[in-house]
């Protein structure tokens, strides 16, 4: 029934999927390190041997369509499009170098851990790849069930009710948006649940402004947007890094990526409706984590809340509907998960050795260990998009769409970025610069492998900072697809 | 018809059996030997190979919809032979009474999924309930025992005093027993009938404990023995909940407009009640106790809406509800402890017990990719369908993810909190048809179709 591997859609599931399962029979601890990180990197090399077929005439291979469950109208059918794609080429990307960089952390019941984090890829890859809305529900829970037991079962001590808080919230806003679908599907003119059908649908005005919060309840839970968000601080602190960054760099992207996909083509009127108070929300929230992050002395925490931040200006940029703002968005989703992950990185590495991740504990690192500290800057200052490092692409647009919808909210948004200099900034001087004291005087360099991972991220950084045009390229096509909906209406 | 006389008959035959066999442990050969022949021939009768052709002057009328339950029910019971029939033999002396006693139920079952006429209605739910009081009491020693058999035969006596009753009513109104008699248009209620009405809603809610009539059900459930337990809040409470909709739909269908708010708010108060007051047990029996009044809840709102997703979602929920609840049940009676602590550190000790029963959990919850999931589905879009109510819906929702903080407290004790082993000791056998289990109620989850479809037939 599922079994064809002749395109990527449907071996980008299967790949993690195969691979995650045989985990759990793998009961050597290095055996299962070393088979987890070889899969993850298959499924690398997958991804980007697919982005060399993005051609329309390779329609076959980016598309595919089984048949599940007839009867309802719900077909098992996933496609790679330039949406998707980003994605799907940042989870592909992502795993391999958390594996790697997270190498030599002892895992107690580690087949157990690996197994779980290459069925969380496989959710993800799920959601972002799937065109048909209950397929989508079902990947969109069952990312979120590895990442439950990932995070309650190897990390800190509030462990355990941290995770289950984002459980519930994550849980009940899904089943707001179950209903959602329900509805919309029983509207339909044909009884079906693929994306053309709900697409297609012409919803009355009424209807689009109940059914908006529906969907954007459970997508607001996931991102998380303020006053949504405060299961998040907990969690990222609480979780072990890996699985932090999974849960920061990934899995918050699917919250966005399901406005894109969803959302915005679904409800157009009810957003232009309330676009104010939308874009109004997540203007205050990243006010708001910014103030917050500013006098965090956690550097987990901290990051936490500037990642709420900068995830505020991606709702509020994809809620302005307008083309700059969705290019944005798109690229943006990119450079952020991989910036956060090389600022998890950072961290993760100052704690496996220190054991410590105050900032008030820390300084004076840059003598130590100069070129963790090199790395740290310019991943430091790709935060706050600066020039030439990715995120400037992606803000700058966000930034023009928020000023062409209205200036006063993109002063506003500003003011956070300004802010994010300030605690990005801080950081960067108490924890690297400053006297070195007697739980930093041991501090040795990063070892070889570690630079070379933080090498990686930091090309990427450029990369995309410097020559932005595959990435344009790549969403051009999403971009114009979801404007020409918007705007047919 | 094939299934009413060979689960009697066959009831006849473990009681014999008891004396001709001596040893404890055959009892539960022959029970499984007879519940596989019960299921063999319900499905010769699904297949329109009847062996017996009695006159019941339309009173049983053996159509899809109850073939098919009652195949779920004896499938369910079969799974639930497997992994309990052992631990019948702990209980007490008569074992092969107690098998006897449920292929009555059996029998009572596959006469609830048929009947035409109420008098039927009424004697297949008498027939369900007289050998559950025995079963409810048959740890004769136990107090708690003792009081839940009292407590339960008490009330169903009394809800059965109460159907009675409505069905009297409905006599006087329509002068007939039958169903077809009574389905009359909306606009012809006479006072009579609406009483009528009522009064056996009230006394079905009893029975299916729904709230507000709910109130034995705990002490029922945590009293009996449980093994008994298990079976009474699954087979048992989905051939309630069958009857329940069968009845309504049947005699009562075309007056769905003067029932449905009624019937909305019993739903509405069972789910909160149920799902609340769910989170503050510290027994995982009384926990599950309230587990099944919640889910009956969700059954409720097929009665609510009234239609084809409703009927179809009712085989489905029953189906899972049973399997996984069996299953939880089957793995909480090999534990000493009852309370979360019980089940502490499981996932390391026993991890097969503790991987099924997460899946148990989580198909109760109504997570995708376990049949629990297309249970929920299917009841929230048929009450979707319905088009009326929304706030009903509403409070589905939020009482599912309420019910998600209980399920998944065991799933936390399992794996994240620690125990010395507490020394259980399981057969492989019992694993084996756990992981079955576990692994029917994962295909349900993935392909639905293969039950509903029969439906269609």
């Amino acid at each position: 029934m599922f079994v064809a591997f002749d395109n990527f859609p449907a071996l980008l599931i299967w790949l993690p999927l195969i691979g995650g399962l045989l985990c759990f029979f793998i009961k050597d601890q290095r055996a299962v390190k070393a088979w987890s990180l070889t899969s993850s990197i298959v499924t690398m090399g997958l991804m980007m041997a697919s982005l060399f077929f993005t051609d329309q005439k390779y329609y076959n291979l980016n598309s595919v369509s089984y048949i599940w469950l007839p009867e309802i109208g719900s077909s098992f059918s996933l496609m790679l499009d330039g949406l998707s794609r980003i994605l799907c080429l940042l989870t592909a990307i992502s795993f391999p170098l958390i594996f790697a960089i997270t190498y030599q952390t002892e895992y107690k019941n580690a087949s157990s851990f690996y197994g779980l984090m290459l069925l969380t890829q496989c959710g993800l890859m799920g959601v972002f790849l799937s065109m048909d809305a209950l397929v989508f529900y079902f990947f969109w829970e069952l990312a979120l069930i590895p990442a439950y037991f990932l995070s309650s079962q190897w990390g800190g001590e509030k462990r355990v009710q941290a995770a289950f808080k984002f459980f519930i919230y994550t849980f009940a806003g899904s089943l707001f948006l179950l209903i959602g679908i329900i509805y919309i599907y029983l509207q339909t003119s044909n009884q079906s649940f693929s994306i053309v059908s709900f697409y297609n649908t012409t919803l009355s005005v009424k209807d689009q402004s109940w059914l908006f919060w529906f969907f954007f309840v459970a997508f607001a839970i996931k991102m998380p947007v303020f006053p949504f968000h405060t299961w998040q601080p907990d969690v990222y602190e609480q979780s072990p890094t890996a699985v932090t960054m999974v849960l920061s760099g990934i899995m918050v992207k699917m919250g966005v990526f399901a406005l894109l996909r969803w959302l915005l083509v679904l409800f157009p009127d009810a957003i232009r409706q309330y676009d104010n108070i939308l874009i109004g929300l997540a203007v205050v929230g990243m006010l708001y984590a910014s103030c917050i992050a500013m006098v965090q002395d956690d550097l987990k925490r901290l990051v936490a809340y500037s990642s709420i931040a900068h995830i505020g200006l991606m709702a509020a940029a994809v809620f302005t509907m307008n083309e700059p703002g969705l290019q944005g968005v798109m690229i943006q989703m990119f450079s952020h998960g991989i910036n956060i992950i090389g600022m998890w990185m950072v961290i993760y590495l100052i704690e496996k050795q220190t054991g410590i991740r105050k900032i008030s504990q820390l300084g004076g690192l840059a003598q130590q260990a100069p070129v963790l500290a090199i790395m740290l800057v310019i991943i430091a200052l790709a935060n706050i998009a600066l020039p030439l490092t990715n995120a400037f692409v992606g803000e700058f647009l966000m930034f023009t769409s928020l000023f062409k919808f209205n200036p006063w909210y993109a002063g506003a948004a500003g003011i956070s970025i300004i802010l994010a200099a300030v605690y990005t900034l801080n950081m960067v001087k108490n924890v690297f610069y400053g006297n070195i004291n007697s739980v930093t005087s041991s501090f040795r360099e990063i070892m070889v492998h570690e630079r070379v991972i933080l090498a990686v991220i930091v090309v990427m950084i450029f990369m995309v900072g410097i020559y932005p045009a595959p990435m344009f390229e790549m969403v051009k096509q999403s971009t114009e697809v979801i404007m020409s909906r918007i705007t047919g209406k | 018809m094939n299934a009413i006389i060979l689960s009697a008959v066959w009831g006849v035959v473990m009681m014999y059996s008891g004396i001709l066999l001596k040893k404890k442990s055959s009892a539960k050969f022959v029970a499984i030997t007879g519940i596989i022949l019960l299921i063999i021939v319900n499905w010769l009768e699904f297949a329109g190979l009847p062996f017996f052709n009695i006159n019941t002057k339309g009173m049983l009328q053996f159509g899809t919809f109850g073939l098919l339950f009652n195949t779920v029910a004896y499938g369910s019971t079969l799974i639930y032979f497997l992994l309990s029939g052992a631990d019948m033999e702990d209980v007490g002396k008569n074992v092969y009474d107690y098998f006897a006693l449920i292929f009555f139920v059996l029998c009572g079952v596959a006469i609830v999924s048929s009947f035409q006429s109420l008098l039927m209605l009424f004697i297949g739910i008498e027939i369900i309930s007289i050998p559950l009081y025995i079963l409810a009491g048959s740890d004769k020693k136990n107090l708690k025992s003792n009081e839940a058999s009292l407590k339960y035969f008490l009330m169903g006596s009394f809800s059965t005093g109460l159907m009675l009753m409505g069905i009297t009513l409905l006599y006087g109104a329509s002068g007939s027993f039958y169903m077809s008699a009574m389905n009359i248009g909306m606009a012809e209620l006479s006072p009579l009938m609406a009483l009528g009405i009522v009064l056996l809603m009230v006394s079905m809610a009893f029975k299916a404990s729904a709230a507000p009539f709910h109130f034995w059900t705990p002490d029922v459930y945590d009293g009996s023995p449980t093994v008994f337990t298990s079976f009474m809040a699954t087979v048992v409470k989905a051939a309630v909940f069958v009857a329940f909709l069968r009845l309504f739909e049947n005699a009562f269908g075309k007056m769905h407009g003067h029932w449905q708010l009624l019937a909305a708010i019993i739903t509405a108060v069972t789910l909160i009640i149920g799902n609340v007051t769910a989170v503050f047990q510290h027994s995982v029996k009384r926990m599950l106790a309230y587990s099944s009044i919640a889910q009956a809840g969700f059954m409720m709102l097929a009665l609510f809406a009234m239609n084809g997703e409703g009927k179809q979602g009712l085989i489905l929920y029953t189906a899972t509800y049973s399997l996984a609840t069996i299953g939880l049940f089957a793995v909480l009676v090999k534990m000493k402890d009852y309370t979360y602590d019980g089940f502490n550190g499981l996932g390391k000790h026993q991890p097969v017990l503790a991987f099924t029963s997460t899946i148990f959990l989580l198909s109760l919850a109504g997570i995708p990719l376990t049949g629990g999931f297309f249970a929920k589905y299917f009841m929230l879009m048929a009450a979707v369908k319905s088009g009326q109510m929304f706030w009903l819906v509403i409070t589905g929702i939020i009482c599912a993810a309420i019910s998600v903080y209980y399920y998944f407290r065991i799933i936390q004790s399992m794996y994240f909190k620690d125990a010395e082993d507490p020394g259980i000791v399981v057969s492989t056998g019992f694993k084996t048809i756990l992981v079955l289990t576990v692994a029917l109620i994962i295909l349900l989850g993935l392909k639905p179709g293969i039950l509903l479809n029969l439906m269609n037939v």
